[in-house]
């Protein structure tokens, strides 16, 4: 016979000043199996759960509900705490009293009933729980890291440094990301290469490390410490073990005038190319879309200067499955472009530019070696204009959050133009400035005070053209709205940042949640930053909201401490809320009748077929079998089952029809 | 009849994104009507008919079914498979003489709360105009349930 005890919590006031606990209490306490029934203000406390702890010895409980907060929350503590008075976890389940009633509803009767009805839901399913074991399962010790950035390649190296093996994915010919095109960074104003490039070698280098570049993940399967990762290694037509890194190919390539993306258009590149001359790995990779050879079928320029031969014009995509434990994603931003400002322009003057080819002007490496040249004419700008916030806290543009890194590196950029042309005037046009972060605000001062940076708060509400300047009209709201009109030759707006294109498609194959602007969701906004929804899935970066530098790289150790954790242990265990196919004596088996259904339906193909054979081997049945370790416990295959033979642990059939008895 | 009418309502909502999403509604505290009663599931994949027709035969006088949005299902797919089932269960409802008016499907996302409140307000005053359901308990007082 169930002898169940109910444990109700105040949670301080938070139940207890809507719901009347010891009246929940009280009724609870004639609920038929219900032996035990009291209410305490916090049941989570050590008080609390001893409460519980001692209830089950002495009143020799089945069964325990907790009525407190959401199971999401506190359902591990509480299991825990079963199982430490020697009651099976899985016999304590939770009534959510806080998230689904007190926080909800007003104090009135109707509360306090509704209250005890979640109660009596939940003792009716604890009465047929039955005790039930975690399952273990074996880690994989490999780690995938998705994006080469700043974010990827500290999450890689982190992971490396503690000993275990990882394979560091990118879409584009060189790891590097973002922070490889900057040109100084805030607020110290160190060279941002000169930062970087001694990490992505260390990353090649390092012998945990597997470098894929120019590949992409094409398909996951699988589940916390045993995911299956299908990777695209998108074909480079060269073959990177002969290849040298001379770039006799790139020098004589007949076809140079195709806009850089690592310039952001800025500059021009040859067909066959490496991004930029400190790419890592440094081999080339041929642009098909470019390449006179696969317009034309001639040229092969490339091919005969190779001196080791590495030009490969049938290579193919290649498909690489990889068994992994953890995955960290770190695929990074992109920033919104000029062409989505009709009152700047669409995009159309070659002037008007935005922050990240800015960082190419800047650059010592970039296509004017660092010289201020503007991309119309060459000509250096006497005059520009740094419009903060273009697109970003603008509902108009989709984008209604703050985009976080834009008030630095406007002013950085205002400061690093001043520090090339001491002549020239700067001009800053922002909302608000918003610099919190070590040394911030000084930085942004010292742009204002020592490098003479006007700043007007106010916003640009048209740029046009008229004798070959930028004539930028705003206002000056601290000067009481009066309308300012700036020539400009050279316009910067600080755009806003936006999640990676592909964001999405992304996120729905790898099962974790996305935000309205296709963000990544972390698990909890404050104490699961890392952490996706989806076990064994980290996030570091920008992929997850827009942030700077340093904020990078400490989230992205923090998502390899994950990790590391994770790989730490031989086995973990996993819920056993899985799907089983009823066994019953011979010569009936089972209920199961083999009909396959639930086989169709699954998505993690966990079910097999299990043959039933007579002593002489003649096949009596074939019944369906799950594979514990694929189920994820769905429940798909159990409303598929006709003859109801297949039911899941933890969700049962008659679970749920005893939770809807009580209605 | 001088008390007003206060409809039971039933929810079967997924584990991962309803549940989440009302747990949220909680958090921001965000008022709505104290009807409803949730039953927590793994998935909307998970629900067959049985669920539903036990729930009105047990007095309920409106249904909620709610989870992930589609391709956002934390299984992939449970959520098209309750999507085409309750293409089906509608007409197999209306069949048996059921109102489809009074099962509410749904999605609402971990995200949103303010959805979850609003849809649970939505469904109790539609069934509130309905009236009760009574034609299962007919049945069974005539004994033929």
């Amino acid at each position: 016979m169930s002898r169940i005890g109910v444990f109700t919590c105040h949670c301080g006031e938070n139940i207890g000043a809507t719901v009347d606990c010891a009246k929940v209490a009280e009724r609870t306490r004639n609920v038929p199996g219900v032996v035990h029934s009291v209410d305490y203000k916090y049941m989570c406390s050590d008080p609390g759960q001893s409460m519980i702890k001692e209830a089950i010895k002495e009143h020799g409980l089945t069964g325990v509900v907790v009525a407190a907060c959401s199971p999401r929350m506190h359902e591990p503590t509480f299991r825990n705490a079963v199982e430490e008075a020697g009651l099976n976890p899985y016999l304590c389940e939770m009534a959510n009293l806080r998230e689904h009633c007190s926080w909800v509803h007003e104090k009135n009767d109707a509360t306090t009933d509704k209250a005890a009805d979640l109660i009596r839901v939940m003792v009716e399913k604890v009465k047929h729980n039955t005790p039930l074991h975690p399952i273990r399962v074996p880690v994989t010790k490999r780690a995938l890291v998705l994006g080469g950035g700043i974010a990827g390649i500290q999450a890689a190296l982190d992971i490396a440094n503690a000993g275990h093996k990882v394979v560091l994915v990118e879409k584009s010919p060189s790891i590097g990301g973002h922070m490889s095109q900057l040109s100084e960074t805030f607020p110290t104003l160190d060279c941002s290469q000169c930062i970087l490039t001694p990490r992505m070698v260390e990353a090649a280098r390092h012998p945990n490390i597997t470098l894929m570049t120019y590949a992409e993940l094409e398909k996951l399967e699988g589940f916390i410490g045993n995911f299956k990762a299908t990777i695209r290694r998108k074909a480079r037509q060269v073959d990177e073990k002969l290849c040298t890194g001379c770039g006799l190919c790139i020098t004589k390539c007949p076809n140079k005038k195709i806009p850089d993306e690592f310039n952001e258009g800025l500059g021009k590149r040859s067909a066959i190319y490496v991004p930029f001359p400190q790419a890592v790995p440094n081999k080339p990779v041929i642009d098909k879309t470019n390449c006179t050879f696969y317009k034309s079928g001639k040229c092969k320029v490339c091919e005969k200067m190779c001196p080791t031969g590495a030009i490969r014009f049938d290579q193919q995509d290649e498909l690489v499955t990889l068994d992994v434990g953890a995955i960290v994603l770190a695929t990074g931003f992109k920033v919104m472009r000029t062409d989505k400002f009709p009152e700047y322009g669409y995009g159309k003057y070659a002037d008007v530019i935005d922050g990240l080819q800015f960082e190419r002007l800047a650059s010592a490496s970039g296509p004017t070696l660092g010289v201020m040249k503007r991309p119309s004419d060459g000509k250096e700008p006497e005059t520009v204009v740094f419009v903060a916030c273009s697109g970003s806290r603008d509902r108009a543009k989709g984008v209604p959050y703050c985009s976080k890194i834009c008030c630095m590196y406007t002013a950085k950029h205002a400061m690093l133009y001043k520090h090339k042309m001491h002549h020239g005037k700067a001009y800053v046009f922002y909302m608000d400035i918003r610099s919190g972060g070590k040394d911030y605000d000084e930085f942004v001062r010292r742009a204002i005070e020592e490098d003479d940076v006007k700043y007007i708060r106010g916003r640009v509400s048209r740029i046009y053209e008229e004798d070959g300047q930028l004539i930028v009209k705003g206002a000056d709201t601290l000067m009481g709205g009066e309308p300012v009109e700036i020539k400009a030759d050279m316009v910067v707006l600080a755009t806003a940042v936006q999640a990676q294109d592909g964001s999405e498609e992304l996120a729905q194959k790898l099962h974790v949640s996305y935000d309205p602007y296709h963000f990544f969701a972390e698990s909890h906004p404050k104490l699961k930053p890392v952490e996706t929804n989806t076990a064994g899935i980290y996030l570091a970066g920008a992929c997850q909201a827009p942030r700077d530098i340093p904020e990078t790289v400490a989230q992205a150790s923090g998502a390899a401490a994950k990790v590391a954790a994770l790989f730490s242990r031989d086995e973990l265990t996993r819920e056993p809320v899985v799907a089983v196919v009823n066994r019953l004596p011979a010569p009936t088996f089972s209920y199961c009748v083999g009909c396959f259904l639930c086989q169709s339906a699954c998505p993690y193909q966990a079910i097999e077929a299990e043959e039933i054979r007579g002593r002489d081997g003649t096949l009596i049945k074939t019944l369906a079998k799950v594979n514990a370790g694929l189920c994820q416990g769905c429940g798909t295959c159990v409303s598929t089952c006709r003859t109801k033979a297949i039911d899941i642990q933890g969700f049962s059939n008659e679970q749920i029809f005893a939770e809807l008895m009580t209605l | 009849m001088t008390e007003p009418f206060e409809p039971k309502i039933t929810a079967f909502v997924c584990n991962w994104c309803t549940y989440a999403g009302a747990d949220l509604t909680g958090t921001s505290r965000i008022k709505y009507q104290s009807n409803v009663r949730v039953l927590r599931l793994p998935c909307t994949g998970r629900i067959d008919f049985m669920l539903l027709a036990k729930a009105f035969a047990r007095g309920s006088d409106g249904v909620i079914v709610s989870g992930c949005h589609p391709n956002d299902c934390h299984y992939t797919s449970g959520n098209y498979h309750a999507r085409r089932r309750w293409m089906i269960y509608r007409d197999l409802m209306d069949f048996m003489g059921i109102d489809t008016r009074r099962v509410t499907f749904s999605w609402v996302s971990a995200a949103e709360g303010a959805r979850w409140a609003e849809l649970v307000n939505e469904v109790t005053t539609s069934v509130r105009e309905l009236g009760p359901y009574t034609e299962y308990k007919e049945l069974a007082l005539t004994g033929v349930e």
